[in-house]
């Protein structure tokens, strides 16, 4: 059913073997490649657009589900609407990986559009990686956007992570803590290499009396790669956020990082950092003292700043 | 065996150039507790960099176990069993004290083994084992995570650079235990650049290091009373010599 390719990039976006365990769907070039349902978690096709609505039942617990997507046919663009629907009370990992494989001279493309209602005090990890391969000249091109909407005491956790290999993305996440007591907890890791473009924009709002948001991007620009980060955070409430922007360039590669916060009640509490530097000698030597080649000390780095 | 012969280390500055080292030559055998000690700027932290092959030689030798090391990589001395404990050393977002201690030595160790080495050093294991080696650490706790990091390579020659640096007594007092059992159980040359007295007073010899160049060396019966007598007076006589 699964091909080598297919297995291998559900292995390295979903940390799936085959078909994996509870509720999967897996989409392989714009069509439905697997899909199992479990007993509190049900997928269906969408009849009005492409792409699942992902029903989750209330006080649902310790279950996963995943919803990988391939993309193995060079030139292939594919854009789907999952949206899920998180009950209340429920705690789950939800898994949405992204892969493409091209070796063609046309560029492949996908562009999901993922959206979360979560319910009162449901739990939710999102787990989302990048990825591509392939050697064509055609692009590998990934534009994720990710809504939220939480309810009141809802909490989401959101790891997304670019490992290697797209040519291009541009990420939207928008987040709205409209529940009192909501919390968002956002994770971006990002790596560019050769002359890959990324863009990632983030809108933040803290409308729910006393809300927390976090949002931690940690990003590597090597070669000529370029990266812009727009996080925006706005407190309407008694609220904290936090923003942290941190990458490390080297190469020719450029950077930029553009938090915004704006606090629009006197009880929102909000702070921003972003720092943007290249590795400090002393961290490459340290490694190398305990035996590693500069090389090794580099990647050392940089696998630990992208964890 | 360390042998260093006719070591000289020079920098280009605003003023000129500045001799670091000179004509530096001294022995550490095997298994013997050696501290460098002496003023402020004297060349101390140089010597031991020199030694670990962060800082390049402008002139004369270092030899290690008989084999001219002068020109290997800081790499390639470490995997010939040398290890340095920085003066201050970096910190690494998103790397954890646990693979840190791994990368020291070499292996995924077990976790007993890896808080091992942290209980050495005066940290409390369980507490720092799974923290990133960040920002979130005190200048002391990095520290000593840095020693536990030398302690785990197991090398046969260990430098550590001011180890008592920013360290809190009740924890210094573990690591000069650490230091002695070590020694005791001759598991490991020692160089310790150090000025404190009870580091010194563990010393099989203590080198003395102004100006860039060996003032006296002796045991510590030998110099000990030196450094008090020039402390009494207020008179750095080391310190005078260069001005000089």
């Amino acid at each position: 059913m699964l091909n080598d390719i297919q297995k291998n990039i559900l292995a390295i976006v979903a940390d799936m073997k085959g078909t994996g365990e509870g509720a999967v769907n897996i989409r392989s070039d714009g069509q439905k490649a697997f899909r199992r349902n479990t007993e509190h978690i049900v997928i269906e096709s969408k009849t009005d657009k492409d792409g699942i609505d992902i029903r989750i039942a209330p006080g649902t617990k310790d279950e996963a589900v995943h919803i990988p997507v391939v993309l193995t046919k060079g030139g292939f663009k594919d854009m789907v609407y999952n949206d899920f629907f998180v009950g209340e009370g429920a705690d789950v990992t939800i898994v949405a990986g992204c892969g493409i494989h091209n070796c063609s001279d046309c560029d492949s493309q996908h562009d999901g559009i993922h959206t979360f209602y979560v319910g009162k005090n449901a739990k939710v990890k999102y787990i989302e990686k990048h990825y591509g391969e392939g050697e064509g000249e055609g692009k590998r091109i990934l534009n994720p956007q990710t809504v939220l909407y939480l309810e009141e005491g809802a909490c989401v956790t959101l790891e997304t992570s670019q490992i290697r290999g797209v040519d291009d993305t541009k990420r939207y996440t928008k987040v709205e803590c409209r529940g009192a007591g909501s919390e968002v907890i956002i994770r971006e890791n990002l790596l560019t290499h050769g002359d890959q473009k990324a863009v990632s924009e983030m809108d933040v709002f803290l409308s729910g009396f006393d809300t927390k948001a976090q949002v931690i991007s940690r990003s590597v620009a090597q070669d000529d790669s370029s990266q812009i980060f727009y996080p925006r955070v706005s407190g309407d409430n008694k609220c904290f956020g936090h923003v942290q922007c941190d990458a490390i360039i080297m190469g020719g590669a450029k950077v930029r990082a553009i938090p915004e916060i704006s606090c629009n009640h006197v009880d929102a509490s909000l702070i921003h950092e972003a720092a943007i530097g290249r590795i400090a000698g002393e961290q490459i030597l340290k490694l190398m003292t305990l035996g590693l080649s500069a090389e090794q000390a580099e990647q050392k780095i940089l696998e630990g700043f992208l964890r | 065996m360390l042998e260093i012969k006719n070591l000289s280390y020079r920098v280009d500055a605003e003023e000129g150039d500045v001799n670091i080292l000179r004509d530096v030559s001294l022995t550490v055998e095997d298994k013997k507790f050696v501290v460098v000690t002496g003023p402020n700027g004297g060349g101390k932290t140089s010597l031991a960099r020199a030694i670990m092959g962060i800082y390049p030689p402008t002139g004369g030798s270092i030899f290690w176990n008989g084999e001219e090391i002068t020109h290997l990589s800081v790499t390639e001395r470490a995997q010939r069993g040398i290890s340095y404990g920085f003066q201050q050393p970096p910190r690494f977002k998103g790397m954890k004290v646990r693979d840190l201690l791994n990368v020291a030595a070499g292996e995924e160790m077990n976790h007993d083994r890896a808080c091992g080495f942290l209980t050495k050093v005066g940290l409390c294991a369980r507490d720092y084992i799974d923290r990133d080696v960040d920002a979130s650490l005190s200048g002391g706790e990095v520290k000593r995570i840095e020693i536990a990091t030398v302690l785990a390579r197991k090398s046969e020659l260990m430098i550590f650079d001011e180890p008592e640096a920013g360290i809190d007594l009740w924890s210094f007092a573990r690591l000069t235990d650490t230091f002695k059992e070590i020694h005791d159980k001759k598991e490991a040359t020692i160089l310790i650049i150090s000025h404190q007295e009870r580091i010194l007073r563990l010393a099989d010899e203590i080198i003395l290091i102004a100006n860039g160049a060996v003032a006296a060396r002796g045991s510590v019966e030998e110099i000990y009373p030196k450094i008090i007598a020039d402390t009494v007076t207020g008179c750095n006589r080391l310190e005078v010599d260069r001005i000089c």
